[in-house]
C-alpha cells in the first residue's frame, strides 16, 4: 500500500475517533458514536498490516497474539461488574501507557524498522519524541497501577506523604529532562534504560500521597496522560491517528480532572501535591463536642416518604460500596406507584470517578432523564418534601456554604438542608475524607439512619 | 526551503487538541464515564506502533530482541481495544429514557 493511501486512511480513523467521542453528548446517539470507533480502530489496524506488508510467520504470531489479548479484554469486559468500573478504567490506563513504553523501547533498539535511522545513530527528533513517548509512558504506568491498588483496596487509600516528597519528585523531574538531553547527544541505550526506570519511579511518587476520594481527579489526570503519551508515540512513528488520537485523548483527560477539581472548589496543583485531610485534623478535632442528632429506623424513613409529594435521592460512593443501587430503584419504583415524584441529584464528584453514580444507576435501570446534575436540580431541594442522601457525605455538607475556616469551603455542594426532611443513610457518625464533621447531621430537620445502605433501603421498601 | 514534515505533524497535533477539547465540553456528564472507557479504547491504536515493532524481525527470525517488545505491547494493546470498546457498549446499552406508559 503506498505511503499517501495509508496516511489518508490513518486520517479516516483519526476522524472516526472524533466522531466517536461527538456521539458521547448524547445517550441516543453514543452507541452510534462507539461504532465509528470501533471501524477506525479497524481501518488503523488493517492499513498498518497492509502497509508493513510482511505476511512471514511473524504475521501469524501477531494475530495469535492479538487474539490472546482480544480474548483477555473481552472476558474482563463482560464479567466486570459496573461498581468495579473506576478500577478496570485505572487497570487499563496502565496497559496503555506500558505499551506506549514497550513501542518506545523496541524502535530504540531496532530504528531501522520504523524509519528512524539506525541503532546508535537514531534521528536527534525521532529520539526526543521517544524518550517523551516512553517517560509518559511509564508515569501512566506506575501511576495508575498505584490507583489500581488503591481503589481495590488492596493498598491503603489513605494519602502516603512524607518530609520533602515534593522536592524528591521535582528533582526526579529535572533528572528525566537532563537524562533526555543526555540520551540525544550520546545514544546511549544505559541511559534510555534509566530514563524508564526515573519515569515508572515518578509515577509511583506522584499517586501515594493523593487519598481515595480524590481518584476521580487522578483517574482523569492519568486518561490525560495515556493519551499523551500516545501522541509521543505518534510523533516518533509519523502516523496521523496516533496524533490525533493521542491529542485527543489528552484533552479529554485534562478537561475532566478540570471539571473534577472544580467540584471539589480545589486547584489541581493542590490535589496533585496531595495529603489532603491528613493535615487539617488536629484544629478539626477540638471543636467536636457532642451534639444531639435524631435517629431513626425503616419505618420512621417510610412514614416521611408515604407522607411526601416529592423525593430528591443524593447517591455517593457509599451506594457503590453497599451496592444498593438496585435496591434504591425498587423503593423508588414503589414510590412512583403511590404518586411520588421522584429525582436523582448527582454531585460532579460523587463516587470514585466522573460519572461513576450515573452509570450504576443506569445498571439499575433508572432512566437517565430522571438523573440531574447539580446545577440542574440545586433549585429544586428547597421545594421537595424529602431528601434520601445515600452514601453522599462531604458533597451535602452545609459548612462549605457557611464557615469559611472550613477546608471544604467554596465548595459546590447540594443544598439538602433546604428541604423539609432529610433521610440521610450513613453507617455512623464518622466524617468523610475531608476529615470534617457533617453539619446536617445535627439540623433540626435530619432523620440519621444508621445502616448499611442496601439493607436499609430494603427495609424501608418494605414497610412502605 | 522546504517545510520540515514535523511541522505539519505538529499542526495536526496541536488543531486535533482543540478539537478534542471542543467535542469533550460537548459530552454530557452523564456519560463521562463511558468517556473515558472509549478513550482508554482509542488510545489502543498506539497497536498501530505494536504491529509495526512485532514485523521488524529480519526473515526467518521471528523473537529478536525488538520484536518481543512489539509482541507483549499487541497482547496490551488488545485487551484495551476489545476490553474497553466491549465495556463501553456494555454500559451504553444500560442507558434508557423514561418509557412513557409508566
Amino acid at each position: 500500500m503506498s505511503p499517501n493511501l495509508s496516511a489518508i486512511l490513518y486520517l479516516v480513523s483519526g476522524v472516526l475517533f472524533i466522531l466517536a467521542l461527538r456521539g458521547l453528548s448524547s445517550p441516543e446517539t453514543s452507541r452510534q458514536g462507539n461504532l465509528f470507533g470501533i471501524i477506525g480502530m479497524v481501518i488503523a489496524i488493517s492499513v498498518t498490516f497492509l502497509s508493513v506488508g510482511n505476511f512471514s510467520s511473524g504475521f501469524i504470531y501477531v494475530l495469535i497474539f492479538f487474539a490472546i489479548g482480544g480474548s483477555i479484554g473481552s472476558f474482563i469486559a463482560y464479567r466486570i461488574p459496573m461498581t468495579a468500573m473506576p478500577e478496570l478504567v485505572a487497570g487499563f490506563h496502565s496497559l496503555v501507557g506500558l505499551a506506549a513504553v514497550f513501542v518506545a523501547i523496541s524502535a530504540f533498539i531496532n530504528p531501522t524498522a520504523f524509519n528512524l535511522g539506525t541503532p546508535g545513530n537514531i534521528k536527534l527528533a525521532s529520539l526526543i519524541e521517544m524518550a517523551i513517548g516512553a517517560a509518559v509512558g511509564a508515569i501512566t504506568f506506575s501511576g495508575s497501577v498505584i490507583a489500581f491498588l488503591k481503589l481495590q483496596g488492596i493498598m491503603s487509600g489513605a494519602p502516603i506523604t512524607f518530609k520533602g516528597q515534593h522536592l524528591l519528585n521535582a528533582l526526579l523531574l529535572l533528572l528525566i529532562v537532563i537524562l533526555t538531553i543526555y540520551l540525544c547527544s550520546t545514544q546511549s541505550s544505559n541511559l534510555f534504560w534509566i530514563l524508564i526506570a526515573v519515569s515508572f519511579l515518578i509515577g509511583f511518587l506522584i499517586i501515594i500521597p493523593i487519598g481515595g476520594a480524590d481518584m476521580p481527579v487522578v483517574i482523569s489526570m492519568l486518561n490525560s496522560y495515556s493519551g499523551w503519551a500516545a501522541a509521543g508515540i505518534g510523533f516518533t512513528l509519523e502516523n496521523t491517528a496516533l496524533i490525533i488520537t493521542g491529542a485527543l485523548v489528552g484533552s479529554s483527560g485534562a478537561i475532566l480532572s478540570y471539571i473534577m477539581c472544580k467540584g471539589m472548589n480545589r486547584s489541581f496543583f493542590n490535589v496533585i501535591l496531595g495529603g489532603f485531610g491528613a493535615t487539617d485534623q488536629t484544629s478539626q478535632s477540638q471543636n467536636k463536642e457532642q451534639r444531639p442528632v435524631k435517629s431513626g429506623n425503616a419505618d420512621d424513613a417510610a412514614f416521611l416518604m408515604k407522607n411526601a409529594s416529592s423525593v430528591i435521592i443524593v447517591p455517593g460512593y457509599g451506594m457503590a460500596v453497599a451496592q444498593a443501587q438496585h435496591a434504591l430503584r425498587e423503593m423508588v419504583d414503589t414510590l412512583k406507584k403511590n404518586d411520588i415524584k421522584v429525582s436523582y441529584a448527582i454531585h460532579p464528584v460523587a463516587g470514585r470517578m466522573p460519572g461513576h453514580m450515573n452509570v450504576l444507576l443506569a445498571e439499575a435501570n433508572v432512566p437517565y432523564d430522571e438523573v440531574f446534575e447539580l446545577e440542574e436540580i440545586n433549585n429544586d431541594f428547597a421545594n421537595a418534601d424529602v431528601a434520601f442522601v445515600i452514601g453522599a457525605n462531604d458533597v451535602t455538607n452545609p459548612v462549605a456554604k457557611t464557615d469559611p475556616q472550613s477546608p471544604i469551603y467554596g465548595m459546590p455542594v447540594l443544598d439538602v438542608e433546604k428541604c423539609k426532611s432529610v433521610l440521610f443513610v450513613k453507617r455512623s457518625l464518622s466524617p468523610g475524607y475531608a476529615g470534617i464533621d457533617n453539619d446536617l447531621f445535627y439540623k433540626e430537620n435530619t432523620l440519621m439512619l444508621f445502616a448499611d445502605a442496601k439493607k436499609m433501603t430494603e427495609d424501608i421498601t418494605k414497610n412502605l | 526551503m522546504e517545510i520540515d514534515p514535523f511541522i505539519f505533524r505538529l499542526s495536526i497535533f496541536i488543531l486535533s487538541i482543540f478539537v478534542g477539547y471542543y467535542v469533550v465540553w460537548s459530552v454530557t456528564p452523564s456519560l463521562h464515564t463511558p468517556l473515558m472507557s472509549v478513550t482508554n479504547a482509542i488510545s489502543s491504536v498506539i497497536i498501530v506502533g505494536a504491529i509495526i515493532a512485532a514485523l521488524s524481525g529480519s526473515d526467518g527470525v521471528v523473537f529478536s530482541s525488538s520484536s518481543i517488545y512489539g509482541f507483549l505491547a499487541i497482547i496490551l494493546a488488545a485487551v484495551n481495544i476489545f476490553g474497553g470498546f466491549l465495556v463501553t457498549q456494555r454500559m451504553l446499552a444500560m442507558y434508557k429514557k423514561k418509557k412513557k406508559d409508566k
